[in-house]
């Protein structure tokens, strides 16, 4: 069990008298496609929130490549290498694609105040750099024609493309999407799931992926985790999941 | 008609007000306030105000309309557009404010060294409200923190206003700075409340720190700056003598206020460009990423504590630079220079300019304190016309003189031609 990637432990979450996450686990291994399932309402989202750092678990633990996360701010979860989407897409929305992209890559950019003030050539060297990494993303996911435009003109699916091609270009080794899918039409969708496991041959990240839309899921999971009221009901590889009559009366209700 | 209604009303309404402000006097008499009635006059012209009210709303549909669209962008006329003519037109408008002061009068070059001022603040605050989205209301604090930092440091210790001016931007830094951590947590109208708060908290401090900083009573003979050590003074006792006996041209008092100009003029420019590199610089795309989605800015890995520590450091020590050349200006400070109707017209400059555009915040900063200047004759009536202003600003271009045109980073096509072949090997 050393290439656990991201160990989640007991992770419960309590928001006043509603225990929203109770006991939850879940691991994922290095270069794994981990999904996470569940009816809505179900608190899929709540625990990539408390595995983000976005909310502090009321207890539980979760380990990242041997560190443990849950009592880290959610800004330092990210620089360990562990970044998220938004279900409801978060862009900034009046900066240009690219300008969203060297705002990712703020810990690889020239921060020394003097060299900026002064342009030197260091510094100009590093912005290229940054520029360049954006270029290779964009193109990645097919929107380098798009890199001047502001990125609250761009198109549904790609503005969900350019939030995954955010979260890449700050070279993390788990990506967690929440609903990338959503929105989406068959053929965006398709595409997505074709750049989701070339993210994991290619670049050797794992991700972490809550999505409703089955086909994608079941075609591209390694490991399904299904979620039911805010506990674990089951996991396994798709098949074992699809064959599984918990999950199926959670889903389809009781005969 | 559907308009009646609302504009009888209207009528109303300014009558109302306009009775209950202008018609109705309190006086004292003795120990008792009289209620003392305005002569018919007034109400004559009440009358005729109410009546045109009246005839306005009720033609309201017909009447051409005054807003602008919100969502149409400004665009430059031609003669303003690409780099090299806008460069043309600064190298211009810089000979031109150069030149000012030696073909102006004194009264014109003082408001024009009074603008030079809130343009610096205007700028400063623009860090803070246009860039990072942080409204704060206390802005005047770090102005006060600068110029009393020059005024006490010459006092107690002897400091030259180019000593001091560094340490009073530092100053004003270090204000910014602890000032930020409790707001931290805070946004929005919280956000504004506690930091006007803190520019209070700074005026009282300094009323009532009576040993220190002479209270109410302020601190006086503050010197001017001096020209590479030479006064601009008639005679001089100590020290490297004055200026026009150095380079032996006949004394004027003109020349002490067209160098402050000068020496404004530069403070200005040095804040435009230290700005203008800010904005394209990793700081400034922190600042405008945290205004447009701070969940989005922490998932990335930006420590939003540090962009806004940044943002208030940074925007403060300009109003500490500013307030330490007003104290050398003034000669004299008291407490009562930073009361909060300066906050609140610094902030009337940004917002009126169009939030975090700095050619927007110039010209608002020469309309906020030239208007005035102008309307001198209407003293009493000088807030009347500033409300009026925000109203007409407000309806007409809700989105300030010059909104802000955002110095987009553009990805350049011809050198990715290059970057997408060989980039797939070393970019990982």
């Amino acid at each position: 069990m050393s290439n656990n990637l991201l160990v989640v432990r007991d992770l419960s979450m309590r928001f006043g008298g509603l225990l929203a996450v109770d006991q939850m686990a879940l691991t994922v291994d290095e270069r794994q496609i981990v999904s996470l399932i569940g009816p809505n309402g179900a608190g899929k989202t709540t625990v990539f929130n408390c595995i983000s750092g976005f909310y502090r678990p009321t207890s539980g633990e979760v380990i990242f490549q041997g560190k443990a996360m849950h009592r880290l701010p959610d800004y330092k979860i990210a620089r360990h290498g562990m970044v998220r989407t938004f279900q409801n897409i978060r862009l900034f929305r009046e900066m240009t694609v690219l300008e969203n992209l060297l705002i990712a890559q703020h810990m690889q950019a020239e921060r020394n105040l003097l060299k900026g003030m002064f342009n030197t050539s260091g510094y100009r060297k590093k912005e290229d750099e940054l520029a360049d990494r954006a270029a290779y993303w964009l193109e990645r996911v097919g929107l380098l024609e798009h890199a001047n435009r502001e990125s609250a003109y761009l198109s549904y699916g790609q503005q969900r493309r350019l939030e995954i091609a955010r979260c890449m270009v700050t070279q993390p080794r788990l990506l967690m999407l929440d609903e990338p899918a959503a929105g989406l039409n068959p053929r965006e969708t398709a595409e997505l799931d074709e750049l989701i496991v070339e993210l994991k041959d290619q670049q050797g990240v794992a991700v972490l992926l809550i999505e409703h839309d089955m086909k994608l899921v079941m075609g591209i999971s390694d490991q399904i985790v299904v979620v039911n009221q805010g506990a674990h009901l089951a996991s396994g590889t798709p098949d074992e999941i699809r064959n599984n009559p918990d999950v199926i009366k959670a889903y389809l209700g009781e005969e | 008609m559907a308009n009646i209604k609302s504009a009888f009303f209207s009528a109303l309404l300014t009558l109302f007000l306009g009775v209950s402000v202008m018609g109705l006097q309190l006086e004292s008499a003795g120990i008792k306030l009289g209620v003392q009635v305005a002569d018919s006059h007034t109400f004559w012209y009440l009358g005729l105000a109410a009546l045109l009210v009246f005839g306005v709303q009720l033609f309201r549909d017909k009447l051409p309309r005054l807003r602008s669209d919100p969502e149409k962008r400004f665009e430059w006329p031609e003669v303003f557009k690409g780099e090299q003519r806008q460069r043309m037109w600064m190298a211009l408008v810089i000979i031109l404010m150069l030149m000012f002061p030696f073909v102006s009068s004194r009264g014109w070059i003082d408001i024009a060294t009074l603008v030079l001022i809130y343009v610096m603040l205007g700028l400063g605050l623009n860090i803070v409200v246009g860039l990072a989205g942080l409204l704060d209301l206390g802005y005047v604090g770090f102005y006060a923190v600068g110029a009393y930092s020059y005024a006490l440091l010459h006092q107690y210790l002897g400091f030259s206003f180019w000593e001091a001016l560094p340490l009073a931007g530092g100053m004003a830094a270090l204000f910014g700075f602890l000032l930020g951590f409790p707001v931290l947590r805070l946004r929005g109208d919280y956000l504004a409340i506690v930091t006007l708060g803190f520019g209070e908290i700074i005026r009282l401090m300094l009323n009532n720190l009576t040993e220190l900083t002479g209270g109410p009573n302020g601190i006086g003979g503050i010197p001017k700056p001096t020209f590479f050590g030479l006064e601009l003074s008639r005679r001089v006792d100590e020290g490297w003598g004055t200026l026009h006996e150095f380079f032996g041209f006949s004394y004027s008092p003109v020349h002490k206020v067209i160098y402050l100009y000068l020496l404004a003029f530069l403070l200005v420019l040095l804040t435009l460009y230290v700005i203008r590199r800010f904005i394209r610089m990793p700081i400034g795309r922190s600042w405008e990423a945290l205004r447009e989605d701070d969940i989005a800015c922490r998932s990335l890995g930006l420590s939003p504590t540090w962009v806004k520590l940044s943002a208030f450091t940074l925007g403060a020590s300009f109003a500490g630079f500013a307030g330490s050349f007003f104290a050398a200006r003034q000669g004299f400070i008291s407490p009562n220079s930073f009361a909060f109707i300066e906050s609140a017209i610094i902030l009337a400059i940004v917002v009126l300019g169009g939030m975090g555009s700095q050619l927007g915040v110039i010209l608002a900063a020469i309309a906020m304190i030239l208007l005035p200047e102008l309307a001198r004759e209407f003293n009493e009536y000088r807030m009347l016309l500033f409300g009026l202003m925000m109203v007409v600003m407000m309806v007409w271009r809700p989105q300030g003189l010059l909104p802000m045109k955002r110095p987009q980073r553009r990805l350049d096509t011809t050198r990715l031609a290059s970057a997408s072949t060989g980039e797939a090997s070393n970019v990982k």
